[in-house]
């Protein structure tokens, strides 16, 4: 009885609205309040595993731009993660630790790098798009390996995080609520990009390209635009996880790591905006579980992923999305 | 630089690049009849080495290794196949990509849990140790029979996909699925056919670089992206373009590690190219993959 | 003086040895329906792509009034005026009605890379959408999601975008494929009336609706163009008649 009023509650328009406002706020409030409850709980490791979460959803997202919404399989697209990380980790030697430098560094040489390698692989087929962005971002990954002075493979260790106002980025709860805000802010950005003129059109190509080439539309400036765009984003996102860890390494950009912030934007659900966070949460959580469980967790990761690529057709969120109404 | 150290390194690459090319043509096979991405080829290759060293360490015959090899890759691939991958024929990419990437965590989780995650070594059979005087150049026996091998087996394939019934099959297969189903052929039989084949070439690959290589989970992976950036190359679905793509990558990719650092040196500060040497001889090959994608994206010997 | 609004001057394919396109010299007049015939395998579709620019012709030349687009991109030449409809229909399906002709409209204007405000509240696009919607009737179904659409609204919706694109001339690709007669009837009152607008090359299997339609007629056989006329003059062709019409009165 109470489910079917609720489905009726929720297919109501302006009941819902109203509704989603509300588990807005909530949500807010309660991500706001979580760092001080956990504390108070003496579970302070759980705020920073919180704040792995959030990071990863924000690289997700910064992927689904591309990949769900247009349907652009990009299989490097943690380049942009160990980027944005030496971007952050390389000032730091040099004792320069502003943390909008940081940032700016981080997106010039992000934007960057996403506009070179998107000039020649966007303009592959499907399938060897997916290769190239692989093999572009086995290409970073040995030029950071070849980087001894800055660690080379062993990684890059920074004595200090980024500062911003006086306050350290990597202070547990300071990157905790950054993060969030961080996400918060891409979230929206992205919600009002799609509907925008550039969303729209660049939604039309990711669904149809001969079409929108027929009615005038330059369609690779627009994919290459998008891709810049996510790699961008996703190179800052790097910024927050070298603060996270106070480590830069080129193992972030791996092929391994771009296959699991693959596998979180599909298993959330590519194409929707709440889905690669959900994707990100669930993934991050379900591989700490199995860590704790196994010594051969990766085996049952491995498991569990090609379970999720077989049976999913949607993933999590579109699932729970649709059997609400 | 002497000339017979160049041809040495230039007889390495092309040693190298026989041995991609066992992969390329496995994976492009795959890819082309099926048009199913297949990232877990790598880990074939893997097994193919640790069963391989396993069977030559225990009995010493290095036939016997082979077989055991390509038997192995081929029952597991066969398996594999039948059991899951099967499924993905009709999904996007993407998924395929997942599916197969979940399978090289579990392959790799294997070999560490029964071979332990220390290098294993086979060491190369006595009788095809020492060197091979090749018009003044002693080159590595073990080496040359690789060279031999790979060669043999691109021109049987050659004649398989050329002149036989089953090539024919597999070529029509790759452009028109349908109408060979529409034919009375049993597609599935095919693609399970096609599938073991290629992961019996990964395997084959796998013993055969066993005694040179170091044998170790994930070995795999490193040689499935050069395998990849050798199917871009010469156009996804092409055998031709794999071999001929293979033999150019493995030349590049060779040549490039022993020569470039050396001739920077030559121009450059040497704590330039003390830095730079070493970064550009790893990436050298992704940079040949862009420029040939920047003049030709689908490939060099493409069939689409 | 006639001047022609899309020729070509000896456009020339080949793929490998075989010749898809020979030397095929094309007019198409203001204010003519110029329908473009032949039997499967002609050469159609090749010269087609050859003129939306999908395929670079080996030889000859395209020309759009008056401008040579020979090596100009697809997109380019949409916006040099040429407006093309597909034979399997390619509206966008998660869209509406109203937001397809809108990206239609779009394709020349300024703002395509705003990235803030909503695409939905873009007022002047809406009104001109809402006219070439009402025109092919489908008025009503304007807010709509494409993806419930049958087959005839699609077809409809095509012809509403490409009148949408006010192009030099329109190109339709078979807009009539897979329709019965009943469901066609339709089509062939909107094409008529878009002849009001520009010029159409229309490329149709349909021989009941090009012989209404058409004032002119083009044949092509083997990549060959067999003739050029009116209905009446391609009728009595003894050549047409015997490669592609068999005889029959069409």
């Amino acid at each position: 009885m109470a489910v079917s009023e609720l489905a009726q509650i929720l297919n109501d328009d302006r009941s819902a609205s109203a509704i989603k406002l509300v588990l807005c706020v909530i949500a807010a409030v309660s991500a706001s309040a979580f760092p001080i409850v956990a504390h108070a709980m003496d579970a302070s490791y759980y705020v920073v595993f919180v704040t792995r979460i959030l990071i990863y959803a924000l690289a997700a997202v910064s992927l689904n731009l591309v990949l769900g919404f247009g349907g652009l399989a990009s299989f490097g697209h943690a380049m942009f993660l160990s980027l944005g990380a030496y971007c952050a980790a390389v000032p730091t030697v040099y004792g320069v630790n502003g943390a909008w430098l940081h940032v700016l560094l981080a997106l010039t040489l992000g934007c960057s790098l996403a506009l070179l390698t998107g000039l020649v692989v966007l303009r592959t087929r499907e399938t060897a798009f997916i290769m190239t962005t692989l093999a572009f971002a086995q290409m970073l990954y040995f030029l950071l390996v070849s980087l001894k002075q800055f660690g080379g493979d062993e990684g890059l260790n920074m004595q200090s995080g980024s500062e911003i106002a006086g306050v350290q980025l990597s202070d547990n709860n300071v990157l905790y609520f950054v993060s969030l805000a961080v996400l918060a802010a891409v979230v929206l950005f992205q919600r009002r990009l799609l509907h925008s003129p550039f969303g729209t059109i660049f939604r039309g190509v990711a669904a149809n390209e001969q079409r929108m080439k027929a009615l005038g539309y330059p369609t690779l400036l627009y994919r290459l635009t998008a891709y810049v765009i996510s790699g961008g984003l996703c190179t800052v996102c790097g910024v927050l996880l070298a603060n996270l860890t106070l480590f830069a390494s080129p193992s972030y950009g791996s092929w391994k790591a771009s296959g699991e912030l693959m596998l979180m934007v599909v298993l959330g659900g590519a194409g929707t905006i709440g889905g690669p966070i959900v994707g990100a949460a669930a993934f991050l959580m379900i591989e700490e579980v199995t860590k704790g469980v196994s010594p051969h967790w990766p085996a049952y990761l491995g498991i569990l992923i090609i379970a999720i690529s077989v049976f999913s057709r949607n993933g999590i969120w579109t699932f729970v999305r649709r059997n609400r109404s | 630089m002497a000339p017979s150290f160049i041809a040495f390194q230039l007889l390495n690459g092309i040693q190298y690049g026989v041995m991609l090319s066992l992969l390329a043509a496995g994976l492009t096979l795959i890819f082309g009849i099926m048009n199913f991405m297949n990232l877990s080829h790598g880990a074939y290759y893997m097994l193919g080495a640790f069963v391989g060293a396993t069977v030559y360490n225990k009995t010493g015959v290095f036939l016997l290794a082979i077989v055991g090899a390509v038997l192995a890759t081929m029952i597991v691939g066969a398996v594999a196949e039948r059991l899951v991958l099967r499924r993905l024929y009709r999904s996007d990419h993407l998924h395929q990509v997942l599916a197969t990437f979940g399978f090289i965590l579990v392959f790799d989780e294997l070999a560490k849990t029964v071979w332990g995650p220390a290098p294993y070594y086979m060491s190369v059979p006595p009788m095809l140790s020492g060197s091979f005087d090749l018009a003044g150049v002693p080159f590595p026996t073990y080496r040359l029979m690789i060279v031999a091998v790979g060669i043999s087996f691109a021109a049987c394939l050659y004649v398989v996909i050329h002149r036989s019934r089953l090539g024919m099959l597999i070529r029509a297969s790759s452009h028109d699925p349908e109408i060979v189903a529409a034919m009375g052929v049993n597609v599935k039989v095919l693609n399970a056919l096609v599938f073991t084949i290629g992961c019996g070439l990964a395997g084959l690959a796998g013993i055969l670089a066993a005694p040179i290589v170091s044998i170790e989970p994930g070995m795999g992976s490193g040689v499935l992206i050069l395998t990849l950036v050798v199917i871009v190359v010469g156009g996804v679905g092409s055998i031709k373009g794999a071999f001929l793509g293979a033999i150019l990558i493995g030349c590049i990719d060779t040549c490039g590690r022993v020569f470039i650092g050396p001739s920077l040196a030559n121009v450059a500060t040497k704590q330039i190219s003390g830095a730079a040497g070493p970064a550009l001889a790893s990436i050298i090959v992704y940079v040949v993959m862009a420029v040939v994608l920047a003049w030709r994206p689908q490939g060099l010997f493409s069939v689409r | 003086m006639n001047v022609p609004v899309l020729q070509t001057r000896g456009l020339t394919k080949r793929f490998g040895h075989f010749l898809a396109t020979d030397c095929v010299d094309l007019d198409v007049r203001a204010n003519e329906i110029h329908a473009l015939i032949g039997p499967n395998g002609a050469g159609k579709t090749t010269l087609i792509k050859q003129l939306t620019g999908e395929l670079r012709q080996d030889q000859g030349r395209v020309i759009l009034s008056g401008r040579d687009v020979s090596d100009i991109s697809i997109d380019r030449r949409a916006l040099a005026g040429l407006g093309r409809s597909f034979q399997v229909t390619s509206v966008l399906t998660e869209f509406t009605a109203l937001q397809n002709v809108k990206l239609a409209l779009k394709a020349g204007r300024t703002g395509r890379f705003n990235f803030w405000s909503r695409f939905e509240d873009e007022r002047c696009l809406d009104d001109e959408a809402y006219a070439a919607l009402s025109k092919v009737g489908l008025g009503a179904k304007a807010r709509t999601s494409v993806d419930s659409f049958g087959y005839g609204e699609r077809r409809q919706l095509e012809i509403a975008i490409v009148l949408a694109m006010r192009p030099k001339i329109f190109l339709l690709d078979e807009p009539l494929a897979g329709m019965s007669t009943a469901e066609s009837s339709g089509i062939v009152q909107l094409i008529a009336d878009l002849r009001t607008i520009a010029p159409i090359l229309l490329v149709e299997h349909d021989m009941k609706a090009v012989f209404s339609l058409a004032d002119r007629i083009t044949v092509l056989s083997y990549g060959k163009k067999l003739a050029t006329g009116t209905p009446d003059d391609i009728r009595r062709n003894e050549e047409v008649r015997s490669s592609y019409l068999g005889g029959r009165e069409a």
